[in-house]
């Protein structure tokens, strides 16, 4: 973490736990999807998160942390989930479902008014940033 | 296609686990399109018997947003999809369900992958395939294949297809693979040619033998590449602090401190080839020293003259004559050993020679940085789709300190605030004397900065013709700094002059604002250079006319690049310590200044500007460069850490690097380049000093060696041949620009076709998607009437469906 401690108080870790998805990454990346996770799943998240994990790989991983129930596609209700962790809920609900639904204006290709892995991919395709900002420096 | 065909639709009654990947399904296509041919025919028979109108679209109530899009939406009124069992069923067996399969899935998919990498081929022959919507899926998709349908038998069959690759391609391959560490690990392992036993190594033959050897070759190698990676890795400076950086204020100010890692490599590249053919060899063979030798004063290091005039640091020391020669004639009799073995060294030659190269491998490094550069960070079409692409990429993963994140997330509201606010904005287009007056605003304040910038460069031009009128002579050194001190204060004054008149006007977007700025302040630097180098080039040369004018130049770089240096550190003290500590006493709450990224990157490419002008004339100032840079780094990541806080705009931090090297390539190196060719190639170099003091340019150099080449005999004869046709004349030039034209105009009509390929494409995607809707949903009107007719069925006689043989019955 930087530090060369070895034991951090609760307020040195609060410190350090705030990215809006990390329950997300922990269910995605451990073994039964329930947040516990093994030094491999450990690797495994530092591997993707890594620098040298191709795009495709990062694109299907995030995929997988945005969709909120699981169910293999980001419907509306996932949407709304992501945009209010990511908004820390300041956003009006009107507010929220509008940017929703400009998303899947945006995104959705075979219009079945949801988000399919293949979607998601082609969307990342053309967003350059994806690379950057989908980076864990260790 | 309409036979009569007695389609066995085996799903049987119970209802199993949708997520049982291994269950029967309708593989065999044709079959398929033949029984919903049929059902489509029944089904219209029915609804004409019973007169109901057939529904395309299902316009679900949980449709979204209020004002309800004409998408079709699978949702029932819950908001959940309700399909019959056997309808999931078959959904859950659609070859694009890929995501949440099981490994075996990802194991067949990445086998078929390999497959065709292996073959490459390309789509089979139509003809071969027989009546298929889909041959790609036939041919290759291990998923529908019957024969082999257990896990263990797919990863073996996809272990034996990567051992058919290269070693690059299979870690490509395995890299890419959504499966754990520990299993690409096995996956390798297995994947790997296997090792001959050692001591069945006399048995085997020659062959064997020699392709083991190969394979273990290349292993080591790739081992020894892959550790000396991790070496460099850890060679690589500063990735601490650049963690550390970009954990507490994001991506976009990081890109400025990883532009000054990427110059700091460039000048690495540019001092190498100097220091090994000039600086050293010179420094080998010392000339004789002219004149007495002025002592050091502290003064040296700011005006770069006195003491270090006759050093290696400067022009005027390096010969004219070959080096190291063995003589052939004794001159004045005196003792000439000649050195058996000495290779003569042509100084001026290897001089022109090593500033040639090594701007040439700059440019070409420089192009291609900012070709890979483009070609990510700009897509087609990559202007569509801003509010998927904030939702989704926006989060920056990096940050790691909670009041950073706090930020990120007032970042993100507002962007998507702004977004929602410009989309309706657009809905309602702007009253016409508003855009008028907002056209006039702008064009004034273009105006007024473009006048500034005049003002600045009359006051530089004057400001040096005075400075050449008065005779300067060496003696008053102090006296030399004038000049560059008054450069560097317009530098520092002017772009906060155009940041307030910056905010008369309002500008839609934030990040056109910053790229205004970012034009207006590097029109200023490039004009003020500008005067400059006429002022070396076009007067110093005539004033100077006995003396080395070519050490001056290279003196009053350096000192420019001295009076940068100190300019930077006082405007980081005044610019972010004082105006925090400023603002912190007038306002309660901690308003700390922004970090100018824009301004900040803007004087590291002014720095680099002026060590390219100044490499012809000062080999050295590369290495000035690279120590500036270091003490930049330093000071300016203590000052960023204590006084500063992350910028508000939203920073697309890929397309800032792509914009940074792009202004490093375009104004700076092609004007260095410019006044680097205009030198060699026009001016007169001085007649006492440095490497060229006899000719009447420095390019004549390379011409009395062609001659000398010409007179030495028949065997190099193909090089006076180049210089003379290819390189003198201007016909090859002609022919390179109308050759480079057609390419650029044929990229263009590429990409064009390209373009209308994408947009052909989304269409015929939107279109099947819209089949595969419609598709599903006949299929779950025909089970739902199917479970109806059967329900009504067991109440009363009624004759069965003739399209299925029902199977369900006989069990």
């Amino acid at each position: 973490m930087g530090n060369k401690q070895t034991v951090f108080t609760h307020e040195q870790l609060e410190a350090y736990q705030d990215n809006p998805f990390r329950q997300r990454i922990a269910q995605v990346f451990s073994e039964d999807g329930d947040g516990h996770m093994t030094l491999d799943n450990f690797l495994d998240m530092f591997s993707v998160m890594s620098e040298m994990a191709p795009r495709d790989l990062k694109a299907y991983y995030a995929f997988k942390i945005y969709d909120f129930n699981n169910d293999d596609y980001i419907c509306v209700w996932d949407l709304e989930q992501t945009v209010t962790q990511l908004t820390r809920g300041e956003l009006s609900a009107e507010e929220v479902s509008l940017v929703c639904e400009k998303v899947l204006d945006e995104a959705d290709g075979d219009h079945d008014g949801r988000l399919s892995l293949e979607d998601f991919q082609n969307m990342i395709l053309r967003a350059p940033d994806f690379l950057s900002t989908f980076h864990i420096r260790i | 296609m309409s036979q009569s065909l007695a389609f066995v639709l085996n799903v049987p009654e119970t209802p199993q686990d949708p997520e049982d990947s291994q269950e029967p399904s309708p593989y065999d296509e044709s079959e398929v399109h033949d029984s919903f041919h049929q059902l489509i025919q029944e089904q219209s028979r029915w609804v004409a018997e019973e007169g109901l109108e057939l529904q395309q679209r299902v316009p679900g109530a949980g449709a979204l947003g209020a004002s309800g899009s004409d998408r079709q939406a699978l949702l029932g009124p819950e908001g959940a999809p309700v399909y019959s069992t056997a309808t999931l069923r078959i959904l859950a067996s659609m070859p694009s369900r890929t995501i949440g399969r099981s490994r075996g899935a990802i194991l067949s998919q990445y086998y078929s992958r390999t497959v065709r990498l292996r073959r490459r081929a390309g789509r089979p022959q139509l003809r071969d395939v027989g009546r298929s919507a889909r041959p790609s899926l036939r041919l290759y998709d291990l998923e529908l294949d019957p024969a082999v349908l257990e896990e263990d038998e797919k990863r073996g069959l996809l272990v034996k297809e990567l051992q058919g690759l290269t070693v690059a391609q299979r870690d490509h391959m395995l890299r890419g693979m959504p499966l754990s560490l520990s299993e690409k690990r096995c996956l390798r392992e297995e994947s790997r040619p296997p090792r001959g036993k050692r001591r069945a190594r006399g048995h085997r033959g020659l062959l064997s033998c020699c392709s083991q050897l190969r394979d273990s070759c290349i292993l080591a190698s790739h081992n020894l590449g892959l550790a000396l990676l991790s070496g460099l890795q850890a060679l690589m400076p500063w990735h601490y602090a650049l963690k550390r950086i970009g954990g507490q204020f994001g991506s976009s100010v990081l890109s400025y401190f990883l532009f000054l890692k990427t110059l700091l490599a460039f000048n690495t590249l540019l001092l190498l080839p100097l220091l090994a053919f000039i600086v050293g060899v010179q420094a080998a063979f010392p000339p004789a020293p002219s004149g007495s030798v002025p002592a050091f004063r502290g003064l040296e290091l700011l005006t770069g003259g006195g003491r270090f005039t006759h050093t290696v640091m400067y022009y005027g020391y390096y010969s004219n004559a070959t080096l190291n020669q063995p003589c052939a004639s004794p001159r004045d009799g005196g003792q000439c050993t000649p050195e058996a073995g000495g290779l003569p060294y042509n100084m001026p030659l290897a001089y022109l020679f090593t500033v040639g190269v090594a701007f040439f491998i700059t440019c070409i490094t420089l192009v291609y940085s900012m070709s890979r550069s483009f070609g990510e960070s700009y897509r087609v079409g990559s202007t569509s789709g801003v509010h998927a692409i904030t939702v989704f990429c926006s989060w920056d993963y990096k940050v790691t300190q909670k009041w950073a994140t706090r930020l990120q997330h007032d970042n993100i509201r507002t962007q998507l605030k702004e977004l929602l606010a410009e989309g309706q904005l657009r809905h309602r287009p702007p009253r016409a004397c508003g855009r008028l007056w907002q056209a006039a605003v702008l064009g004034l304040v273009w105006l007024l900065c473009l006048g500034t910038t005049l003002v600045c460069a009359l006051a530089v031009y004057s400001f040096s013709e005075l400075v050449l009128q008065s005779r300067v002579s060496a003696e008053r050194d102090g006296a030399l700094l004038a000049l560059p001190l008054v450069v560097c204060l317009l530098n520092l004054g002017a772009p906060y002059l155009f940041r307030v008149l910056a905010a008369l006007e309002r500008h839609d977007s934030p990040v056109l604002e910053v790229y205004v700025a970012i034009c207006r302040n590097l029109i200023l630097k490039m004009v003020i250079l500008g005067i400059l180098c006429y002022h070396w080039l076009g007067r110093r040369v005539g004033t100077l006319k006995d003396q080395c004018w070519e050490d001056f130049v290279g003196q009053e770089l350096y000192r420019l690049m001295v009076m940068d240096f100190i300019f930077t550190l006082l405007d980081t003290l005044l610019g972010e310590l004082v105006w925090r500590l400023i603002s912190e006493k007038r306002s309660q709450r901690k308003g700390k200044p922004e970090f100018d990224i824009a301004g900040n990157v803007l004087e590291l490419i002014y720095g680099q500007t002026l060590t390219w002008l100044g490499v012809l004339f000062s080999p050295l100032l590369p290495a000035m460069q690279i120590i500036k840079l270091l003490f930049v780094f330093y000071v300016k990541k203590t000052s960023l850490m204590a006084n500063c806080q992350a910028p508000r705009r939203p920073w697309k931090a890929s397309h800032m690097s792509t914009v940074f090297i792009s202004l490093l390539c375009f104004p700076s190196f092609l004007g260095a380049a410019i006044f680097l060719c205009y030198a060699i190639w026009q001016v007169k170099p001085s007649s006492i000093c440095g490497p060229f003091r006899t000719l009447d340019t420095m390019y004549e150099a390379g011409k009395v060696w062609v001659r000398h080449l010409e007179e030495a005999g028949p065997r190099v004869s193909w090089l006076p041949w180049i210089h003379r046709y290819l390189v003198e004349s201007a016909f090859p030039i002609y022919l390179a620009s109308a050759l480079l034209l057609a390419v650029i105009y044929l990229n263009i009509q590429v990409v064009k076709g390209q373009r209308k390929v994408i947009c052909l494409l989304k269409e015929q995607l939107s279109n099947e998607g819209e089949d595969k809707i419609f598709l599903i949903n006949k299929l779950q009107r025909i089970y739902e009437r199917k479970e109806r007719s059967r329900v009504g069925r067991t109440e009363e006689a009624v004759t069965p469906p003739a399209v299925f043989t029902d199977d369900w019955d006989a069990q």
